[in-house]
């Protein structure tokens, strides 16, 4: 990691290590984000994301490791002297002021005249599309307004990298979804760097350029939503980023790249192995596929190439364009398969019975993790 | 019909014994002393309607000079249980642990067990030319000889201070613990120095405390009799004391009820100020903790 390269990365963090007493919250973290990057970090609660982004804020130290900010160390820096802004998980506008000295609060920080503080909030209002609600007070915006005041307070600030700590999670779904692509259009907007927190798999794949999945402490994968969600490269990637099928069993056969798998309830599945993961027969594995990968045959399956199976359909999960069905196999597994319900005769019913069939490009197998 | 009674008879019930303290315990007394403190003495159990108990207030100025001496005298009390009471009360709500929490609260609790009395009597154990004190100070050889800490301003502010400070602390730590740790990290996030955020943020969020913490301190200390009078000795001139010399010792009851409205009247004004001052109403502060 040489000067020249990291000059333009807005954010780096190399080797980053926090402890609090016995437990390893944060374990060797390096990574690096170019300039203008929506950067997610996804994980389930207590993974250590929270901590890590405290850290880029300067509010914990780490216990090993560096965090640049565009290129320069700021291990040393006072979090009143990083020039990374952060929008708390409950947004933390301050109650007493009005929107305008909210904004201000930053400006007068640095000293700008009176002047230039009121060109800049009124330029910011305007650039978050609430150029009327300056002399507001907090508690009368919705909460879709109190989210864009929050950014509009630390982008008047002009960051170099704005945090953002799961912002959307006291949203209710509708505002959420909005907000979501509202977001991108403001990180677009500010070309600035967004690194956004959030155990929301949805939110992270809308919205970010670059993913990080994080499990207890350290990254597991970082890559592009597709790149995840496609090529996951550890099983729990595989399992946190969007639905998937999952059985564990034993591999049967291996030869080249394809393998057959037999799993626990004793059900043959033709699969591939996971990115760099080299498994021999014999080995313990869990197998994943998602369920829009699953063709549902209303009549016997033919081809011989792909994994068919045979079952029953135990029910159907109506959720308009996301509806599945829930098929039992001979085995005793459960199967979730999309289907489109269109609502007609045509419509597949429970107590049918379907095939099963997906291309084995389409099932990732990992090595089980003992324990 | 009959559900309807009932609940209106739960009502008068529940709202007797409110309304028995408020007649009785202050409207009726407080009318009757008003009734006094307009009689004025023509002749001997002679009297007429008349404003000359205010006037006296007025015409003599060591009255005057009391009573400004006492608001005085309270507003740097109160200043000071603010300025003590106010890290005190930010330990306890925020950098304070859960379980020490409840310690630390217990710990300022603990001297109002003992009464009034007994506390000024602590202090003059301490402060007295034979207490422990003047005591250390000859052992070490600071001074040659006994030193009197009694009987002047400081002892009484010292006093008065101790005296009053849970009732800051109490309004004060309830207000601070409502505030989200977060708002003073953005206060740093946004650029601001430990100073910019104590004034910006911490003190006008905790503003409603802190006018309420003062409002009850300023009214307990201006109307206290018993730590002015034995820390203060007999000359402390605080204003209860002239009421009750005028009560008491010259029997003149028509004057002392004048002077007690006045200390109420001024003492509500300097409220007044305070409140208008610090852009706070009764129902945001005082309602509210």
């Amino acid at each position: 990691m040489n000067d020249t390269a990291s000059a333009d990365n807005d954010l780096e963090c190399s080797g980053v290590c926090k402890n609090f007493g016995s437990v390893q919250a944060v374990k060797d973290i390096s990574f690096e984000i170019p300039s203008g990057t929506f950067f997610s970090i996804l994980g389930p609660s207590g993974c250590g994301k929270t901590t890590l982004m405290r850290m880029i804020a300067g509010f914990e130290d780490p216990d090993a490791g560096d965090i640049l900010i565009k290129g320069r160390s700021v291990l040393k820096v006072r979090p009143n002297r990083r020039n990374v802004k952060m929008v708390f998980q409950h947004l933390a506008l301050f109650p007493m002021m009005d929107v305008f000295d909210n904004i201000a609060y930053g400006l007068r920080c640095i000293g700008t005249d009176r002047d230039e503080v009121k060109r800049k909030v009124q330029d910011v209002l305007d650039r978050v599309a609430l150029p009327d609600v300056g002399s507001r007070e907090i508690h009368q915006l919705s909460g879709g307004q109190k989210q864009r005041i929050a950014i509009a307070r630390c982008m008047v600030l002009d960051p170099d990298v704005l945090l953002l700590d799961e912002p959307l999670g006291a949203l209710d779904l509708k505002l959420r979804e909005a907000m979501k692509i509202e977001l991108k259009l403001l990180q677009h907007q500010f070309d600035t760097t967004f690194v956004y927190i959030t155990h929301d798999q949805s939110e992270a794949l809308v919205m970010s350029d670059r993913v990080a999945v994080m499990n207890s402490g350290s990254f597991e994968q970082i890559g592009n939503p597709q790149e995840l969600y496609h090529r996951p490269k550890t099983a729990f990637v595989a399992g946190f980023v969007g639905d998937a099928n999952r059985w564990s069993g034993k591999v049967d056969q291996s030869d080249g790249g394809e393998l057959v798998i037999e799993t626990e309830a004793g059900m043959a599945v033709q699969c591939r192995a996971g990115a760099n993961a080299s498994i021999s027969a014999g080995q313990k594995v869990e197998v994943f596929v998602r369920p829009e990968f699953i063709k549902l045959n209303r009549s016997a399956p033919t081809t011989s190439k792909a994994s068919s199976l045979t079952g029953t359909v135990d029910n159907l999960l109506f959720n308009g364009a996301n509806s599945r069905a829930l098929v039992r196999l001979g085995s005793g597994d459960l199967v979730e398969v999309d289907v489109t319900l269109t609502g007609g005769t045509e419509d597949v019913a429970p107590g049918e019975i379907v095939g099963l069939t997906w291309s084995p490009e389409n099932a990732v197998c990992f090595a089980q993790v003992s324990g | 019909m009959k559900n309807r009674d009932a609940k209106r008879l739960t009502l008068i019930l529940l709202f007797a014994p409110f309304a028995l303290w408020i007649v009785l315990l202050i409207l009726l007394p407080h009318i009757g002393m008003g009734v006094l403190s307009l009689r004025e003495k023509v002749a001997p159990r002679v009297y007429e309607f008349g404003f000359d108990n205010y006037l006296d207030f007025f015409r003599e100025p060591i009255y005057w000079h009391i009573l400004s001496r006492t608001a005085g005298i309270s507003i740097v009390v109160t200043f000071l249980a603010l300025i003590i009471g106010f890290p005190v009360s930010y330990y306890i709500a925020k950098i304070a642990g859960p379980r020490s929490k409840g310690a630390l609260f217990m710990f300022c609790l603990i001297p109002l067990w003992v009464s009034d009395l007994i506390r000024a009597f602590g202090w003059i154990l301490l402060l007295r030319e034979t207490g422990a004190i003047s005591g250390i100070l000859q052992w070490t050889g600071l001074v040659s000889q006994p030193v009197e800490f009694l009987y002047n301003d400081a002892a009484v502010i010292v006093g008065l201070v101790y005296t009053v400070m849970l009732f800051m602390i109490v309004p004060l730590t309830s207000t601070l613990e409502g505030m989200d740790d977060a708002m003073v990290e953005a206060g740093y996030n946004l650029g601001g120095n430990g100073f910019t955020v104590l004034r910006r943020i911490i003190i006008p969020y905790a503003m409603p405390g802190i006018v309420s913490g003062c409002i009850i301190v300023f009214m307990m200390t201006a109307g206290s009799y018993l730590t002015p009078v034995l820390l203060g000795g007999k000359y402390s001139s605080w204003f209860t004391q002239t009421i009750y010399d005028q009560f008491i010792t010259r029997y003149n009851w028509e004057s002392g009820a004048a002077f007690g409205f006045l200390l109420l009247i001024f003492t509500s004004l300097v409220v007044w100020i305070g409140l208008k001052l610090s852009g706070q109403s009764l129902s945001t502060t005082v309602a509210r903790s």
